[in-house]
Protein backbone atom coordinates (compact mmCIF):
# COMPACT_ATOMS: atom_id res chain seq x y z
CA UNK A 1 0.00 0.00 0.00
CA UNK A 2 0.72 3.68 -0.91
CA UNK A 3 2.07 5.94 2.34
CA UNK A 4 -0.46 6.52 4.52
CA UNK A 5 -2.90 9.35 4.26
CA UNK A 6 -2.23 10.50 7.58
CA UNK A 7 -1.47 12.98 9.11
CA UNK A 8 -4.77 14.97 8.41
CA UNK A 9 -3.81 18.79 9.27
CA UNK A 10 -6.77 21.53 10.26
CA UNK A 11 -5.12 24.65 9.67
CA UNK A 12 -7.48 27.30 11.58
CA UNK A 13 -10.67 25.74 10.43
CA UNK A 14 -13.98 27.50 10.38
CA UNK A 15 -17.56 26.43 8.87
CA UNK A 16 -20.30 29.54 9.12
CA UNK A 17 -22.95 29.24 7.26
CA UNK A 18 -24.83 32.06 6.09
CA UNK A 19 -21.85 34.12 8.47
CA UNK A 20 -22.92 31.79 11.71
CA UNK A 21 -19.91 30.09 12.99
CA UNK A 22 -20.67 26.49 13.74
CA UNK A 23 -16.95 25.47 14.73
CA UNK A 24 -14.04 28.07 14.31
CA UNK A 25 -10.00 28.27 14.88
CA UNK A 26 -9.75 24.95 14.87
CA UNK A 27 -6.29 24.02 14.34
CA UNK A 28 -5.36 20.13 14.60
CA UNK A 29 -2.95 17.41 13.25
CA UNK A 30 -4.82 13.70 13.63
CA UNK A 31 -2.10 11.16 13.48
CA UNK A 32 -1.80 7.27 13.13
CA UNK A 33 -2.16 5.40 16.33
CA UNK A 34 -4.42 6.34 19.24
CA UNK A 35 -7.95 6.44 19.00
CA UNK A 36 -9.36 9.64 19.12
CA UNK A 37 -12.34 10.72 20.66
CA UNK A 38 -14.08 14.18 19.86
CA UNK A 39 -16.70 14.99 22.93
CA UNK A 40 -18.89 17.71 23.53
CA UNK A 41 -22.57 18.25 24.09
CA UNK A 42 -25.07 18.46 21.65
CA UNK A 43 -24.45 21.15 19.51
CA UNK A 44 -20.98 21.86 20.13
CA UNK A 45 -20.07 20.87 16.34
CA UNK A 46 -18.65 16.87 16.76
CA UNK A 47 -20.78 16.50 13.66
CA UNK A 48 -19.69 19.22 11.78
CA UNK A 49 -15.74 18.90 12.82
CA UNK A 50 -15.81 15.57 11.78
CA UNK A 51 -17.83 16.52 8.53
CA UNK A 52 -15.06 18.85 7.55
CA UNK A 53 -12.29 16.22 7.95
CA UNK A 54 -14.13 13.67 5.81
CA UNK A 55 -14.76 16.39 3.23
CA UNK A 56 -18.65 16.07 3.26
CA UNK A 57 -18.33 19.97 4.26
CA UNK A 58 -15.93 22.43 2.61
CA UNK A 59 -14.31 25.12 5.15
CA UNK A 60 -15.27 28.66 5.36
CA UNK A 61 -12.32 29.57 6.41
CA UNK A 62 -8.96 27.78 7.05
CA UNK A 63 -7.56 24.68 5.38
CA UNK A 64 -8.18 21.01 5.62
CA UNK A 65 -5.04 18.67 4.69
CA UNK A 66 -4.65 15.60 4.07
CA UNK A 67 -1.01 13.09 3.45
CA UNK A 68 -2.38 12.81 -0.23
CA UNK A 69 -3.19 14.96 -2.90
CA UNK A 70 -5.32 12.32 -5.01
CA UNK A 71 -9.24 12.95 -4.25
CA UNK A 72 -9.91 9.40 -5.48
CA UNK A 73 -7.15 7.98 -3.01
CA UNK A 74 -8.05 9.62 -0.73
CA UNK A 75 -11.94 9.08 -0.62
CA UNK A 76 -11.30 5.28 -0.66
CA UNK A 77 -8.86 5.05 1.76
CA UNK A 78 -11.42 6.83 4.88
CA UNK A 79 -14.98 6.05 5.84
CA UNK A 80 -17.49 7.53 7.89
CA UNK A 81 -20.50 5.80 9.65
CA UNK A 82 -23.25 8.49 10.65
CA UNK A 83 -25.59 8.39 13.36
CA UNK A 84 -28.78 7.67 11.20
CA UNK A 85 -26.99 4.40 9.23
CA UNK A 86 -28.40 5.02 5.39
CA UNK A 87 -29.54 1.86 3.96
CA UNK A 88 -30.26 1.68 -0.12
CA UNK A 89 -33.39 -1.07 -0.64
CA UNK A 90 -31.66 -4.01 -1.11
CA UNK A 91 -30.16 -6.76 0.52
CA UNK A 92 -27.31 -6.50 3.34
CA UNK A 93 -24.90 -8.06 1.55
CA UNK A 94 -26.04 -6.04 -1.90
CA UNK A 95 -25.61 -2.68 0.46
CA UNK A 96 -21.67 -4.05 0.74
CA UNK A 97 -20.76 -5.49 -2.46
CA UNK A 98 -22.37 -1.84 -3.73
CA UNK A 99 -19.82 0.09 -1.29
CA UNK A 100 -17.19 -2.26 -3.06
CA UNK A 101 -18.33 -1.41 -6.76
CA UNK A 102 -17.90 1.97 -6.22
CA UNK A 103 -14.51 2.20 -4.63
CA UNK A 104 -13.59 0.03 -7.84
CA UNK A 105 -13.13 -3.30 -6.48
CA UNK A 106 -12.94 -5.59 -9.53
CA UNK A 107 -16.42 -7.68 -9.88
CA UNK A 108 -15.50 -10.70 -9.50
CA UNK A 109 -13.81 -10.09 -5.75
CA UNK A 110 -16.94 -7.82 -4.58
CA UNK A 111 -18.96 -10.42 -3.19
CA UNK A 112 -16.39 -12.79 -0.95
CA UNK A 113 -15.31 -9.21 0.27
CA UNK A 114 -18.48 -8.37 1.52
CA UNK A 115 -19.59 -11.53 2.63
CA UNK A 116 -15.85 -11.50 4.81
CA UNK A 117 -16.94 -7.84 6.15
CA UNK A 118 -20.56 -9.36 7.33
CA UNK A 119 -18.45 -11.87 8.57
CA UNK A 120 -16.59 -9.62 10.80
CA UNK A 121 -19.90 -7.89 12.50
CA UNK A 122 -21.71 -10.73 12.81
CA UNK A 123 -24.30 -10.09 10.16
CA UNK A 124 -23.40 -13.49 7.99
CA UNK A 125 -27.05 -14.93 9.33
CA UNK A 126 -28.58 -11.75 7.79
CA UNK A 127 -27.29 -11.81 4.44
CA UNK A 128 -29.26 -12.11 1.88
CA UNK A 129 -32.34 -9.97 4.08
CA UNK A 130 -33.45 -6.45 2.77
CA UNK A 131 -31.01 -4.17 4.59
CA UNK A 132 -34.07 -2.03 5.63
CA UNK A 133 -35.78 -4.28 7.60
CA UNK A 134 -33.27 -5.44 10.09
CA UNK A 135 -33.21 -3.72 13.14
CA UNK A 136 -31.76 -0.36 13.91
CA UNK A 137 -28.32 -2.27 15.86
CA UNK A 138 -27.81 -4.44 12.88
CA UNK A 139 -28.13 -1.61 10.44
CA UNK A 140 -25.54 0.55 12.11
CA UNK A 141 -23.50 -2.94 12.23
CA UNK A 142 -23.86 -3.50 8.73
CA UNK A 143 -22.90 0.33 8.23
CA UNK A 144 -19.68 -0.81 9.80
CA UNK A 145 -19.10 -4.07 7.69
CA UNK A 146 -20.29 -1.55 4.45
CA UNK A 147 -17.26 0.97 5.87
CA UNK A 148 -14.80 -1.62 7.05
CA UNK A 149 -15.17 -4.11 3.66
CA UNK A 150 -13.21 -0.64 2.03
CA UNK A 151 -10.69 -1.09 4.58
CA UNK A 152 -10.13 2.39 5.14
CA UNK A 153 -7.18 3.82 6.87
CA UNK A 154 -9.24 6.14 8.79
CA UNK A 155 -12.58 5.51 10.43
CA UNK A 156 -15.10 8.26 11.24
CA UNK A 157 -17.88 7.67 13.54
CA UNK A 158 -20.67 10.34 14.07
CA UNK A 159 -22.41 8.79 17.53
CA UNK A 160 -22.84 5.32 15.91
CA UNK A 161 -24.37 4.19 19.50
CA UNK A 162 -26.85 7.62 19.97
CA UNK A 163 -30.01 5.65 18.98
CA UNK A 164 -29.06 1.96 20.20
CA UNK A 165 -29.92 0.23 23.52
CA UNK A 166 -27.79 -0.79 25.73
CA UNK A 167 -27.06 -4.69 24.35
CA UNK A 168 -26.37 -3.07 20.64
CA UNK A 169 -24.18 -0.40 22.01
CA UNK A 170 -22.02 -3.15 23.19
CA UNK A 171 -22.35 -4.97 20.32
CA UNK A 172 -20.77 -1.69 17.76
CA UNK A 173 -18.39 -1.38 20.60
CA UNK A 174 -16.71 -4.48 20.12
CA UNK A 175 -16.94 -4.18 16.31
CA UNK A 176 -15.13 -0.72 16.96
CA UNK A 177 -12.84 -2.13 19.27
CA UNK A 178 -11.69 -4.70 17.04
CA UNK A 179 -11.37 -2.29 13.62
CA UNK A 180 -9.32 -0.39 16.03
CA UNK A 181 -6.73 -3.51 17.19
CA UNK A 182 -6.42 -4.17 13.32
CA UNK A 183 -4.95 -0.49 12.89
CA UNK A 184 -7.47 1.48 11.09
CA UNK A 185 -7.28 4.63 13.15
CA UNK A 186 -10.51 5.38 14.67
CA UNK A 187 -12.13 9.32 14.95
CA UNK A 188 -15.21 9.10 17.11
CA UNK A 189 -17.72 11.83 17.62
CA UNK A 190 -19.74 11.04 21.46
CA UNK A 191 -21.58 12.82 24.12
CA UNK A 192 -21.24 9.34 26.18
CA UNK A 193 -18.70 9.71 28.64
CA UNK A 194 -18.61 5.80 29.40
CA UNK A 195 -17.95 5.21 26.03
CA UNK A 196 -15.21 7.48 25.20
CA UNK A 197 -13.38 6.01 28.29
CA UNK A 198 -13.81 2.33 26.79
CA UNK A 199 -12.73 3.51 23.33
CA UNK A 200 -10.70 6.22 23.30
CA UNK A 201 -7.00 6.88 23.89
CA UNK A 202 -7.02 10.78 23.76
CA UNK A 203 -10.10 13.34 23.56
CA UNK A 204 -10.57 16.69 21.73
CA UNK A 205 -13.22 18.56 23.87
CA UNK A 206 -15.44 20.90 21.68
CA UNK A 207 -17.46 23.33 23.15
CA UNK A 208 -19.18 26.17 21.12
CA UNK A 209 -17.48 25.51 18.27
CA UNK A 210 -13.81 25.46 19.45
CA UNK A 211 -11.48 22.96 20.57
CA UNK A 212 -11.23 23.81 24.91
CA UNK A 213 -8.83 21.00 25.16
CA UNK A 214 -6.83 17.71 23.88
CA UNK A 215 -5.39 15.31 26.04
CA UNK A 216 -4.85 11.87 26.77
CA UNK A 217 -7.76 10.03 28.16
CA UNK A 218 -7.04 9.16 31.57
CA UNK A 219 -5.57 12.65 32.30
CA UNK A 220 -8.61 14.34 31.00
CA UNK A 221 -10.68 12.19 33.16
CA UNK A 222 -8.52 12.72 36.22
CA UNK A 223 -7.66 16.25 35.72
CA UNK A 224 -9.62 17.96 33.12
CA UNK A 225 -7.44 21.23 31.77
CA UNK A 226 -10.84 23.52 31.26
CA UNK A 227 -13.21 24.30 33.71
CA UNK A 228 -15.78 23.97 30.81
CA UNK A 229 -14.82 19.94 30.54
CA UNK A 230 -15.10 19.65 33.95
CA UNK A 231 -18.41 21.14 34.65
CA UNK A 232 -19.27 19.03 31.37
CA UNK A 233 -18.12 15.53 32.96
CA UNK A 234 -20.04 16.16 36.34
CA UNK A 235 -23.30 16.79 34.21
CA UNK A 236 -23.60 20.99 34.79
CA UNK A 237 -25.44 23.21 31.90
CA UNK A 238 -23.60 25.29 30.27
CA UNK A 239 -25.81 27.96 29.98
CA UNK A 240 -26.22 27.88 34.08
CA UNK B 1 -79.62 2.91 -14.32
CA UNK B 2 -80.87 2.31 -17.54
CA UNK B 3 -78.74 4.70 -19.29
CA UNK B 4 -75.99 2.87 -17.69
CA UNK B 5 -77.21 -0.54 -18.80
CA UNK B 6 -78.17 0.38 -22.14
CA UNK B 7 -75.05 1.66 -22.87
CA UNK B 8 -72.99 -1.22 -21.47
CA UNK B 9 -74.94 -3.27 -24.16
CA UNK B 10 -74.29 -1.24 -26.84
CA UNK B 11 -70.75 -1.32 -26.15
CA UNK B 12 -70.80 -4.95 -26.41
CA UNK B 13 -72.85 -4.81 -29.23
CA UNK B 14 -69.51 -3.08 -30.94
CA UNK B 15 -67.51 -6.33 -30.38
CA UNK B 16 -64.34 -5.80 -32.37
CA UNK B 17 -64.64 -2.27 -33.75
CA UNK B 18 -64.77 -1.92 -29.78
CA UNK B 19 -61.25 -3.90 -29.14
CA UNK B 20 -59.61 -2.38 -32.32
CA UNK B 21 -60.62 0.83 -30.35
CA UNK B 22 -59.33 -0.09 -27.15
CA UNK B 23 -56.28 -2.11 -28.17
CA UNK B 24 -55.31 1.09 -29.86
CA UNK B 25 -55.68 3.67 -26.67
CA UNK B 26 -53.60 1.47 -24.46
CA UNK B 27 -51.34 1.02 -27.10
CA UNK B 28 -50.70 4.62 -27.59
CA UNK B 29 -50.91 5.59 -23.94
CA UNK B 30 -48.84 2.90 -22.55
CA UNK B 31 -46.33 3.56 -25.09
CA UNK B 32 -46.37 7.73 -24.39
CA UNK B 33 -45.64 6.64 -21.04
CA UNK B 34 -43.03 4.16 -21.73
CA UNK B 35 -41.35 7.16 -23.77
CA UNK B 36 -41.91 9.51 -21.33
CA UNK B 37 -40.34 7.49 -18.20
CA UNK B 38 -37.29 6.80 -20.13
CA UNK B 39 -36.64 10.11 -21.03
CA UNK B 40 -38.59 11.89 -17.76
CA UNK B 41 -36.65 9.96 -14.68
CA UNK B 42 -33.35 11.03 -15.60
CA UNK B 43 -34.38 14.27 -16.26
CA UNK B 44 -36.20 14.56 -12.74
CA UNK B 45 -32.86 12.45 -11.63
CA UNK B 46 -30.59 14.97 -12.95
CA UNK B 47 -32.56 17.90 -11.38
CA UNK B 48 -32.56 16.47 -8.20
CA UNK B 49 -28.85 15.47 -7.66
CA UNK B 50 -27.22 18.35 -9.68
CA UNK B 51 -26.59 22.13 -8.31
CA UNK B 52 -26.81 24.63 -11.46
CA UNK B 53 -27.64 28.20 -12.04
CA UNK B 54 -31.00 28.87 -13.25
CA UNK B 55 -32.01 25.28 -11.35
CA UNK B 56 -34.87 26.44 -9.18
CA UNK B 57 -36.02 28.50 -12.46
CA UNK B 58 -36.03 24.89 -14.89
CA UNK B 59 -38.18 23.44 -11.65
CA UNK B 60 -40.77 25.92 -11.78
CA UNK B 61 -41.09 25.74 -15.36
CA UNK B 62 -41.26 22.25 -15.19
CA UNK B 63 -44.00 22.21 -12.91
CA UNK B 64 -45.78 24.72 -14.91
CA UNK B 65 -45.57 22.36 -18.11
CA UNK B 66 -47.45 19.81 -16.01
CA UNK B 67 -50.71 21.72 -16.78
CA UNK B 68 -50.31 22.15 -20.49
CA UNK B 69 -53.35 21.74 -22.25
CA UNK B 70 -53.17 18.94 -24.55
CA UNK B 71 -55.17 20.92 -27.50
CA UNK B 72 -52.43 23.29 -27.33
CA UNK B 73 -49.51 20.38 -27.51
CA UNK B 74 -51.87 18.56 -29.69
CA UNK B 75 -51.48 21.96 -32.14
CA UNK B 76 -47.67 21.94 -31.61
CA UNK B 77 -47.10 18.50 -32.51
CA UNK B 78 -49.42 19.29 -35.44
CA UNK B 79 -47.76 21.83 -36.89
CA UNK B 80 -44.29 19.94 -36.71
CA UNK B 81 -45.68 17.09 -38.41
CA UNK B 82 -47.72 18.93 -40.76
CA UNK B 83 -46.92 18.26 -44.28
CA UNK B 84 -45.27 21.77 -44.73
CA UNK B 85 -43.44 21.39 -41.04
CA UNK B 86 -40.33 20.51 -40.16
CA UNK B 87 -41.04 17.14 -39.59
CA UNK B 88 -43.40 16.61 -42.18
CA UNK B 89 -41.51 14.23 -44.71
CA UNK B 90 -41.67 11.62 -41.97
CA UNK B 91 -45.70 11.22 -42.97
CA UNK B 92 -46.60 10.78 -39.49
CA UNK B 93 -49.80 13.26 -39.68
CA UNK B 94 -53.05 11.10 -38.49
CA UNK B 95 -51.45 7.89 -37.74
CA UNK B 96 -50.94 6.56 -34.28
CA UNK B 97 -47.26 7.42 -34.03
CA UNK B 98 -47.92 11.38 -34.16
CA UNK B 99 -50.73 10.18 -30.82
CA UNK B 100 -47.84 8.69 -29.29
CA UNK B 101 -45.75 11.99 -30.02
CA UNK B 102 -48.15 14.48 -28.88
CA UNK B 103 -49.04 12.49 -25.71
CA UNK B 104 -45.55 11.97 -24.88
CA UNK B 105 -45.00 15.79 -24.65
CA UNK B 106 -47.69 16.06 -22.43
CA UNK B 107 -46.75 13.27 -20.01
CA UNK B 108 -43.18 13.95 -20.15
CA UNK B 109 -43.67 17.19 -17.61
CA UNK B 110 -45.65 15.45 -15.34
CA UNK B 111 -43.42 12.20 -14.95
CA UNK B 112 -40.17 14.54 -14.50
CA UNK B 113 -41.45 16.59 -12.35
CA UNK B 114 -43.46 14.00 -9.73
CA UNK B 115 -40.11 12.12 -9.98
CA UNK B 116 -37.87 14.95 -9.12
CA UNK B 117 -39.71 15.62 -6.15
CA UNK B 118 -39.52 12.07 -4.71
CA UNK B 119 -35.68 11.51 -5.88
CA UNK B 120 -35.11 15.00 -4.03
CA UNK B 121 -36.81 13.98 -1.26
CA UNK B 122 -34.38 10.79 -1.00
CA UNK B 123 -31.32 12.52 -2.05
CA UNK B 124 -31.92 14.66 1.07
CA UNK B 125 -31.70 10.76 3.07
CA UNK B 126 -28.67 9.55 0.87
CA UNK B 127 -26.40 12.16 0.30
CA UNK B 128 -23.85 12.23 2.53
CA UNK B 129 -23.85 8.14 2.87
CA UNK B 130 -23.70 8.24 -1.19
CA UNK B 131 -20.96 11.03 -1.37
CA UNK B 132 -18.76 9.27 1.88
CA UNK B 133 -19.08 5.98 -0.46
CA UNK B 134 -17.92 8.45 -2.72
CA UNK B 135 -20.04 7.94 -5.56
CA UNK B 136 -20.48 10.40 -8.48
CA UNK B 137 -23.46 12.69 -9.59
CA UNK B 138 -24.07 10.42 -12.44
CA UNK B 139 -24.01 6.45 -9.95
CA UNK B 140 -26.46 8.40 -7.19
CA UNK B 141 -28.76 9.61 -9.69
CA UNK B 142 -28.80 6.06 -10.93
CA UNK B 143 -29.07 4.47 -7.25
CA UNK B 144 -31.22 6.94 -6.10
CA UNK B 145 -33.75 5.93 -9.25
CA UNK B 146 -33.49 2.17 -8.15
CA UNK B 147 -33.83 3.10 -4.55
CA UNK B 148 -37.04 5.33 -5.22
CA UNK B 149 -38.81 3.15 -7.43
CA UNK B 150 -41.42 2.39 -5.24
CA UNK B 151 -42.70 5.98 -4.67
CA UNK B 152 -41.88 6.49 -9.04
CA UNK B 153 -44.30 4.00 -9.73
CA UNK B 154 -46.86 6.81 -8.76
CA UNK B 155 -45.20 9.06 -10.90
CA UNK B 156 -45.72 7.00 -13.56
CA UNK B 157 -49.42 6.61 -13.08
CA UNK B 158 -50.14 9.80 -12.88
CA UNK B 159 -48.65 10.39 -16.49
CA UNK B 160 -50.74 7.12 -17.63
CA UNK B 161 -53.52 8.14 -16.26
CA UNK B 162 -53.21 12.05 -17.61
CA UNK B 163 -52.40 9.83 -21.32
CA UNK B 164 -55.20 7.64 -21.05
CA UNK B 165 -58.06 10.71 -20.41
CA UNK B 166 -57.05 13.08 -22.52
CA UNK B 167 -58.46 13.81 -25.70
CA UNK B 168 -57.44 17.04 -27.27
CA UNK B 169 -54.15 15.85 -28.55
CA UNK B 170 -54.86 12.91 -30.04
CA UNK B 171 -57.81 14.30 -31.32
CA UNK B 172 -56.06 16.79 -33.24
CA UNK B 173 -52.71 14.79 -34.80
CA UNK B 174 -54.62 11.98 -35.33
CA UNK B 175 -57.46 12.77 -36.52
CA UNK B 176 -60.03 10.37 -34.79
CA UNK B 177 -60.06 8.52 -38.12
CA UNK B 178 -62.01 5.38 -38.06
CA UNK B 179 -60.50 1.94 -37.70
CA UNK B 180 -56.65 3.82 -38.12
CA UNK B 181 -56.48 6.86 -35.21
CA UNK B 182 -59.99 6.04 -33.17
CA UNK B 183 -59.30 6.09 -29.52
CA UNK B 184 -61.83 5.72 -26.49
CA UNK B 185 -61.80 9.35 -25.43
CA UNK B 186 -61.81 10.50 -29.10
CA UNK B 187 -65.15 8.04 -30.06
CA UNK B 188 -66.56 9.32 -26.69
CA UNK B 189 -66.45 12.97 -28.00
CA UNK B 190 -67.41 11.99 -31.53
CA UNK B 191 -70.69 9.55 -30.01
CA UNK B 192 -71.79 12.47 -27.78
CA UNK B 193 -71.63 14.83 -30.69
CA UNK B 194 -73.65 12.67 -32.61
CA UNK B 195 -76.03 12.17 -30.04
CA UNK B 196 -75.39 8.68 -29.01
CA UNK B 197 -75.48 9.50 -25.48
CA UNK B 198 -75.90 5.29 -24.37
CA UNK B 199 -72.74 4.62 -26.35
CA UNK B 200 -70.64 7.45 -25.11
CA UNK B 201 -71.35 6.25 -21.66
CA UNK B 202 -70.68 3.06 -22.48
CA UNK B 203 -67.37 3.53 -23.45
CA UNK B 204 -66.52 5.83 -20.71
CA UNK B 205 -67.11 3.14 -18.27
CA UNK B 206 -65.05 0.95 -20.26
CA UNK B 207 -62.11 3.29 -20.85
CA UNK B 208 -62.37 4.05 -16.48
CA UNK B 209 -62.71 0.12 -15.88
CA UNK B 210 -59.19 -0.11 -17.80
CA UNK B 211 -57.51 3.20 -15.83
CA UNK B 212 -58.89 1.20 -12.27
CA UNK B 213 -57.31 -2.01 -13.14
CA UNK B 214 -54.01 -0.43 -14.55
CA UNK B 215 -53.92 1.14 -10.88
CA UNK B 216 -54.68 -1.61 -9.16
CA UNK B 217 -52.50 -3.86 -10.88
CA UNK B 218 -49.57 -1.30 -10.03
CA UNK B 219 -50.82 -0.49 -6.59
CA UNK B 220 -50.22 -3.78 -5.60
CA UNK B 221 -46.85 -4.52 -7.39
CA UNK B 222 -46.07 -1.75 -5.29
CA UNK B 223 -46.78 -2.78 -1.59
CA UNK B 224 -46.07 -6.30 -2.40
CA UNK B 225 -42.41 -5.29 -3.03
CA UNK B 226 -42.34 -2.74 -0.33
CA UNK B 227 -43.09 -5.03 1.96
CA UNK B 228 -40.41 -6.87 1.13
CA UNK B 229 -37.82 -4.27 1.09
CA UNK B 230 -38.98 -2.14 3.44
Amino acid sequence: MAASILPLVLEDVAYAPRGQPLVRGISLTIEAGPSTIILGANGAGKSVLMRLMHGLLAPTSGRVRWHEVDAASLRRRQAMVFQRPVMLRRSALANVVYALAIAGVPAAEREAQARAALEEVGLRHVAQRPARVLSGGEQQRLALARAWALHPEVLFLDEPTANLDPGAVREIETVIKAFDAAGTKIVMATHNLGQARRLGDEVIYLQAGRVMERSPIDDFFAHPATAEAAAFMKGELPWA
Amino acid sequence: MNAIAEGLRRVLELDRELWHIVALSLEVSLSAVLIATTLGLPLGAALAVKRFRGRRGVIVVLNALMGLPPVVVGLLVYLLLSRAGPLGELGLLFTPGAMIIAQSVLVLPIIAALARQALEDAWREYEEQLRSLGAREFTAALTLIWDARFSLVTAVLAGLGRAAAEVGAVMIVGGNIDGVTRVMTTAIALETSKGDLPLALGLGFVLIALVLALNAAAQLVKETAERRFG
